[in-house]
């Protein structure tokens, strides 16, 4: 149960961003979402997010269709980690993270106790803590992506959307990103560009290309050098190190076989 | 925090009395508290009417409608601030006041609407009309922060023009100069019937904002996080932008466009109580009202018998003050 999509489909400007998805992402797991620019990861994540409603199917959450669960317990529910989040509004690193209460507010505002107790909660969880008082245009831009992922844990989500996090992060602030979110307690979906990552932290991959899923499973499953070649129109090699983990190692030079044709919408 | 708040209430009281006692009629600030028992029928001093009369009829109403506006202009500001994530947000800036000006400019001169709209409600349909044009533009331009206050100085020139050519083509000498020193912001002959108004509005506006101020906080990172957070943009912002453009209509109508407090006001505030808007509404009503009242005595003061419009007044004296608030935050940084 909890958040899923079923066959959902999401036009803009009358082209088909999304065509027919489905995702039913397990409890607790991590589900990379793959696939080139413009293939639809960032539209299925606003959708999954309630951002924007399908032409058609539905995002459900617990079976219930996300257009009538009344906003405030979608985002008791559902957090969101987008991909530009940025302000010219001074505030400082627990001012951000304090956001992610306004979910639990009631009329007369929220329970300060508890509020603490959660921001404190996930500034530990990203290693703010000692951070916490610093202003957000003095971070770089590895803190303000975990003061981002701290204030969507401040919400206790049971579901954390992602859109390319690691996005403008050197190598190490990457990897360190991924593994705080594959360790969160929650079910996570996270747009990915980095095939290596996605292989390295998720449990499973959904592979989009024009909107429409091409591929689903395990790293091992979805990663081949044919969906490769297929999907990006790289050569690659894909190997299963000693540990079990899958990675890609991309090669110059065109593909042998042709790029899947983008059907014209 | 409390103890701000009532430094403020204080700062705010005080203002008032004290420059009711300001000004070429000498009036001391006895005679203002005795005037003011009187009236509120708790004491009955003996009064010279004369004094009474420059008090209660001319001075009062007129520190309490500078600081309902100082209040308003202030709360218009940074409710527009949060929402369109823009620091130069403020009704004057947007067009907003112009808008109004025209309206109520069209109301008072042409007539049109007469007795059915008054000045008010010419004010806010002139404010409704340019708030809707520059979002409107401001879209058209591909939206953005840079778009809107782009927007809204074409807008500010726009309605700027329509006013004049209206003044121009229908107003005889006399009529033009009174409705050109009310454009510059006047609180000439304010009455307390300005006094009901303006208060009314502002202080329902203020209660309204400060209600969603957490709502406010949710902005900073854009309206799609925000209504991640369970907040309904759309209506919130229809809301609180509908509440701004009512507001600065009344306060227009009432006492001119009057620029600088809403842009700036609230930047000061924010320097003293942080970009919270749980707090930052209240500080930014009271610091508004407190700098309005005190303002306004000094233009009305400054080249006594002649009147400075307190438009004027805001920027000559919020300028410098602003600059050196700044500079001393600079410094303890």
């Amino acid at each position: 149960m909890t958040l899923e999509a079923r066959q959902v489909a999401w036009r803009r400007g009358g082209v088909l961003v999304v065509d027919g998805v489905s995702l039913h992402p397990a409890r607790g797991a991590t589900v990379g979402l793959l696939g080139p620019n413009g293939s639809g990861k960032s539209s299925l994540l606003r959708l999954l997010a309630g951002a924007v409603r399908p032409d058609e199917g539905a995002v459900a959450l617990d079976g219930v269709p996300l257009r009538s669960v009344p906003r405030r317990d979608v985002a008791r529910a559902v957090a969101v980690v987008s991909q530009h989040a940025d302000t010219e509004v001074d505030l400082c690193v627990r001012d951000v993270v304090r956001l992610g209460r306004h979910p639990h507010r009631g009329l007369l505002g929220g329970d300060p106790g508890r509020d603490d107790a959660a921001v404190d909660a996930a500034l530990a969880h990203t290693g703010l803590t000692d951070r916490a008082e610093r202003k957000w245009h003095t971070l770089s831009g590895g803190e303000r992506q975990r003061a981002q992922i701290a204030r969507a844990l401040a919400q206790e989500p049971r579901e954390l959307l992602l859109d390319e996090p690691t996005n403008h992060l050197d190598i190490h602030h990457q990897l360190e990103l991924l593994q705080l979110v594959a360790r969160l307690p929650v079910t996570s979906v996270v747009a990915l560009h980095d095939l290596n990552l996605a292989a390295m932290f998720c449990d499973q991959l959904v592979v989009l290309t024009a909107g429409r899923v091409v591929a689903a499973g395990t790293p091992a499953e979805v990663l081949t050098a044919e969906l490769v070649a297929r999907v990006y129109g790289v050569r690659a090699r894909v190997r299963t190190e000693d540990d079990g983990r899958t990675s890609v190692l991309f090669e110059p030079g065109p593909v042998d076989a042709p790029a899947e044709p983008v059907p014209s919408a | 925090m409390l103890l701000l708040a009532l430094g403020g209430l204080a700062a705010l009281v005080l203002s008032v009395l004290a420059t009711s006692a300001l000004g070429p009629a000498d009036v001391s600030l006895v005679v203002v508290r005795d005037v003011l028992l009187n009236h509120l029928g708790l004491a009955d001093v003996p009064v010279r009417p004369a004094k009474d009369a420059i008090v209660w009829e001319e001075r009062l109403p007129r520190a309490l409608t500078a600081a309902a506006c100082g209040a308003g202009l202030g709360i218009c500001g940074v409710v527009m601030q949060a929402l369109l994530r823009n620091p130069l947000a403020d009704p004057f800036v947007l067009g907003i006041s112009s808008g109004a000006s025209t309206g109520a400019v069209v109301v008072g001169v042409l007539g049109l609407g007469g007795t059915a709209l008054g000045l008010p409600g010419g004010a806010f349909v002139g404010a409704l009309l340019a708030f809707g044009l520059v979002l409107l533009l401001a879209r058209l331009a591909g939206g953005g922060t840079e778009r809107v206050v782009l927007a809204g100085v074409a807008g500010t020139q726009l309605f700027s023009a329509l006013t004049s050519a209206v003044i121009f083509a229908v107003a005889d000498s006399d009529e033009t100069r009174g409705v050109m020193f009310w454009l510059l912001g006047s609180l000439e002959g304010v009455r307390w019937h300005d006094v009901a108004v303006s208060s009314a509005v502002v202080v329902v506006g203020t209660a309204i904002c400060w209600a969603r101020a957490p709502a406010l906080d949710a902005f900073a990172f854009g309206d799609e996080v925000a209504a991640s957070l369970g907040i309904a943009v759309g209506r919130l912002r229809l809301l609180l932008l509908v509440l701004t453009a009512l507001v600065t209509a009344a306060l227009v109508s009432v006492a001119g466009a009057i620029g600088f407090v809403g842009l700036v006001l609230p930047h000061a505030a924010r320097l003293l109580v942080g970009p919270g808007h749980v707090r930052l509404v209240p500080a930014t009503a009271l610091a508004g009202a407190v700098f309005m009242v005190w303002v306004d005595a000094v233009s009305r003061i400054a080249f006594a018998p002649t009147p400075l419009p307190v438009g004027v007044g805001t920027a000559l004296i919020g300028v410098p003050a602003f600059v050196l608030v700044m500079l001393r935050r600079r410094r303890t940084l």
